[in-house]
């Protein structure tokens, strides 16, 4: 009865959304009050119904409901509380459901907080979130119907796929999501913009928020995934330029220029339609991102189903929303005028530098990714484009980027008045490669050539976010958030540059095959191969190893990696044995029995690998602290505008 | 005007570079049947798929050296390895392996087997459509 009432829930909420669309978008345009009356109620029960669905779902799957298909396909007798929950996400319906919850809510949100925004903004703000989630809907509805019974039901469920039994990995769909989701708000403010024919800096003062805390979660759901799989699949590594990884990772890239250019547009009333571009290319991308992954089109962990209608449908919508905004863009842009002008050392120009770039690197990565997919379209020989190409291609626009932060940051707006910061610039460069050439000479000894720059660089970012906010506290200026927030992302962004030039440079590592009693020596480090013996735990038995790290002969740590046997799927899963140290992380997989008491295993240290993810999480900190700033809420209300303000976070 | 003359021959650049590096860092991919007929280059990095055939998976004892045998059910590469297997590496499993030809033995450096069971390479499962195996030699492809 309960998955019933959920799919029954699940189809009002579709014809809600539709009636959403609708009385938003045609209620604005005929300026028909009674007709937007009808949108925040319709938001609303939205919400209601698809909670009201996706609670059913996580009612099947807590009470063992084996009978609905998807439960008994991703959950077993066996699985832990938590993961069953976390399954409802585990694969393509539930995934799907929980996209749509994540759109209601983040349109509730908008619904409460657009209230003093003019009514007919909002409501087409409103109907443009309507016709997004209907496309979602119905796609669930149509062809992904997680509620679909299976008679007779079976005894017990096939279990949820092992790799997914992770706690980073309960969390990481739902982050990449409301970033994702996130996007599609900043695409319909830019839709009402076209729509009103009109953008002005107001417009982009609402925009900035629900952006920037989109793209803060967007960023902490690419670090989780990177996380997870480096110590969850034992990639033992933070990026792979997997296909799926550079799925979420072209909306961060073009997300990233939209902040910075609705920056320029808030100040200054510059690059407007360039703004408007960029918030349309990084929904697409988003959606682009969900049909790469969901369609089954690229082979990854991610890939769950190779349904072509799923695909087809996928990207019929994604045709219809690129190609309706472009097409309201081609119309509407012209009209959009940028009046102030600037000098090329303006911060509105560094702005446009930064846009350039972080589009060209965007574009890099789309033409990797998809290339094999084309070729094989059009019948070519099958190729892949692997990480050579990205290692070769990705520095040419971000080493030139990162340059242009260190020095861009100091430019003023309007003229650029370098001239008068050339001291901080100096001073930056000369702190930055003191500190960065003695990191690298002396504490980690000559790497690859790359690595000096790229070390001397990322300090040099950080040193030069640091001036303005250190020169304000001298001169007893009270410091915004936006200020805070701004130099806690840029720091994120140098520690980011920093720890990827020792990762790349630094690491070392090793395979081996290795008997009980016997050490793998490793530079000042050895790796002491103790013992190795069974285990079983709650849907799983296997082996656990223990090895010990000597750092001069002296034990630093003791790992436990293990190799699982799940007995539902009959699948072995490795489980690295990881110790982190604030400089290091020590790393170790057991793989196979050799024969003769020999097993393979896998050795790395990495040094700073953890402070990639680390600097992650400052940009998104960075980026909260920047949207909750007070000029969103006090400022704005005094013009009688309220912007919508923390309650993104919802 | 200078500024866009700046832009115009930076993308000029970027994409000449851009160009370079795809035509050197993409690695193509070839199934036994295209080995045999000579079409793979010597030498050079490229993909092999295929089944590593039932039998032919030879490890030496206590060390991490592997032979083994790759087929597309018409003709066989020997492939030569030595690291670490990916879990799901299996005979009579899907199989793809990066590395180089020398003197008829594909020598790898990765081997790549997914973590999912039903997982089948794309281009392995292609090659065994245009080449399907004797009835009685293998398990269904599982790839779906």
């Amino acid at each position: 009865m309960i998955p019933e009432l959920g799919h029954f829930a699940l189809i009002l909420a579709l014809v809600l959304s539709g009636a959403q669309a609708f009385f938003g978008i045609f209620g604005a345009a005929r300026n028909d009050a009674r007709w937007q009356a009808v949108v925040r109620p319709a938001v609303a029960g939205q919400f209601v119904l698809v909670s009201t669905s996706i609670g059913a779902l996580v009612y099947a799957f807590v009470s063992f409901d084996f009978s609905v298909l998807y439960v008994a396909s991703n959950s077993n007798s066996a699985l832990p509380t938590f993961y069953r929950v976390a399954a409802l996400w585990g694969a393509h319906e539930g995934s799907l459901l929980l996209w749509a919850w994540i759109l209601a809510s983040w349109t509730l949100a908008v619904a409460i907080a657009s209230r003093n925004l003019p009514p007919s903004f909002a409501s087409r703000v409103m109907g443009v979130l309507g016709l997004v989630s209907f496309g979602f809907l119905l796609f669930t509805v149509a062809t992904s119907n997680p509620f679909e019974r299976i008679i007779p039901a079976p005894a017990d469920g096939r279990d949820l796929n092992p790799v997914l039994q992770d706690p980073a990995l309960a969390i990481h769909p739902p982050m990449l999501y409301f970033g994702y989701v996130g996007f599609a708000v900043a695409f319909a403010f830019a839709c009402a913009a076209m729509l009103e024919g009109k953008l002005d800096q107001v417009w982009a003062r609402w925009t900035r928020p629900w952006t920037t805390i989109a793209w803060a979660f967007l960023s902490v759901g690419i670090a989780l995934g990177s996380w997870w799989a480096y110590y969850e699949l034992g990639w033992g590594g933070y990026w792979f330029w997997d296909p799926v990884e550079n799925a979420s990772f072209m909306p961060w890239l073009v997300g990233t220029a939209l902040i910075h250019s609705l920056a320029a547009t808030e100040k200054r009333g510059v690059f407007k339609s360039w703004t408007l571009l960029l918030a349309i290319l990084a929904f697409s991308l988003s959606l682009l991102g969900t049909f790469l992954v969901r369609s089954g089109v690229l082979t990854s962990v991610h890939s769950f189903a190779a349904d072509p209608t799923r695909g087809l449908f996928i990207l019929g919508f994604l045709v219809i929303v690129v190609g309706g905004a472009l097409a309201l863009y081609a119309w509407r842009a012209p009209m959009l005028k940028s009046p102030a002008g600037f000098e090329p050392t303006a911060r509105e120009a560094f702005l446009l530098y930064n846009n350039i770039l972080l589009v060209a690197a965007a574009a890099l990565v789309f033409v990797g990714t998809l290339a094999p997919l084309i070729a094989d379209a059009t019948g070519m020989a099958p190729i892949s484009v692997g990480s050579p190409y990205y290692d070769v291609m990705f520095p040419l626009p971000m080493l030139p980027l990162f340059v242009l932060v260190s020095v861009g940051i100091h430019a003023s707006w309007k003229r650029g008045q370098l001239g008068n910061s050339r001291r901080r610039i100096f001073a930056g460069l000369a702190i930055a490669t003191l500190l960065g050439l003695t990191m690298v000479y002396v504490a980690y000894g000559p790497g690859k050539w790359l690595t000096p720059f790229g070390v001397v660089i990322g300090i040099w970012i950080i040193v030069s976010s640091l001036f303005d906010p250190i020169d304000r506290l001298r001169r007893r200026l009270t410091l915004s958030r936006a200020i805070i927030g701004m130099t806690v992302a840029h720091i994120g962004l140098g520690v980011c540059v920093l720890a990827i030039s020792t990762v790349e440079s630094y690491t070392m590592e090793r395979d081996a095959a290795i008997a009980p009693g016997e050490t793998l020596a490793f530079g000042r480090y050895a790796y002491r191969f103790d013992s190795i013996g069974e285990i079983e735990g709650p849907n799983y038995d296997g082996l656990r190893a223990e090895v010990t790290v000597l750092r001069d002969g002296a034990p630093v740590a003791v790992l436990h990696p293990e190799r699982r046997n799940y007995w539902v799927q009959r699948s072995t899963l490795t489980e690295a044995g990881i110790a982190s140290r604030w400089n290091t992380d020590m790393f170790v997989a057991v793989r196979e029995h050799l024969g003769g008491n020999r097993w393979s295993v896998r050795v790395q240290m990495r040094p700073l690998i953890d402070w990639v993810w680390l600097a992650a999480g400052l940009m998104a900190l960075g980026g909260v602290l920047a949207a909750t700033d007070r000029r969103y809420r006090s400022q704005a209300a005094k013009e009688a505008v309220t912007a919508p303000g923390s309650a993104a976070a919802t | 005007m200078t500024l866009v003359a700046g832009i115009v021959v930076g993308v000029g650049i970027a994409a000449w570079l851009g160009a370079q590096a795809f035509r050197n860092n993409v690695m193509f991919f070839f199934d036994p049947s295209q080995i045999a007929a000579g079409q793979a280059p010597q030498g050079e990095r490229f993909r092999l798929g295929g089944m590593v055939e039932k039998g032919s998976v030879v490890k030496s004892e206590g060390s991490l050296d592997i032979r083994f045998l790759v087929t597309d059910f018409k003709h066989t590469v020997p492939v030569k390895y030595s690291g670490i297997l990916p879990d799901l590496f299996r005979e009579g499993q899907g199989v793809v392996a990066h590395g180089r030809l020398q003197n008829g033995t594909f020598v790898a450096d990765e081997i790549l087997a997914k973590h999912d069971e039903k997982y089948m390479p794309p281009e392995v499962a292609k090659s065994l459509k245009d080449n399907p195996p004797p009835p009685d030699a293998v398990p269904a492809p599982a790839g779906t």
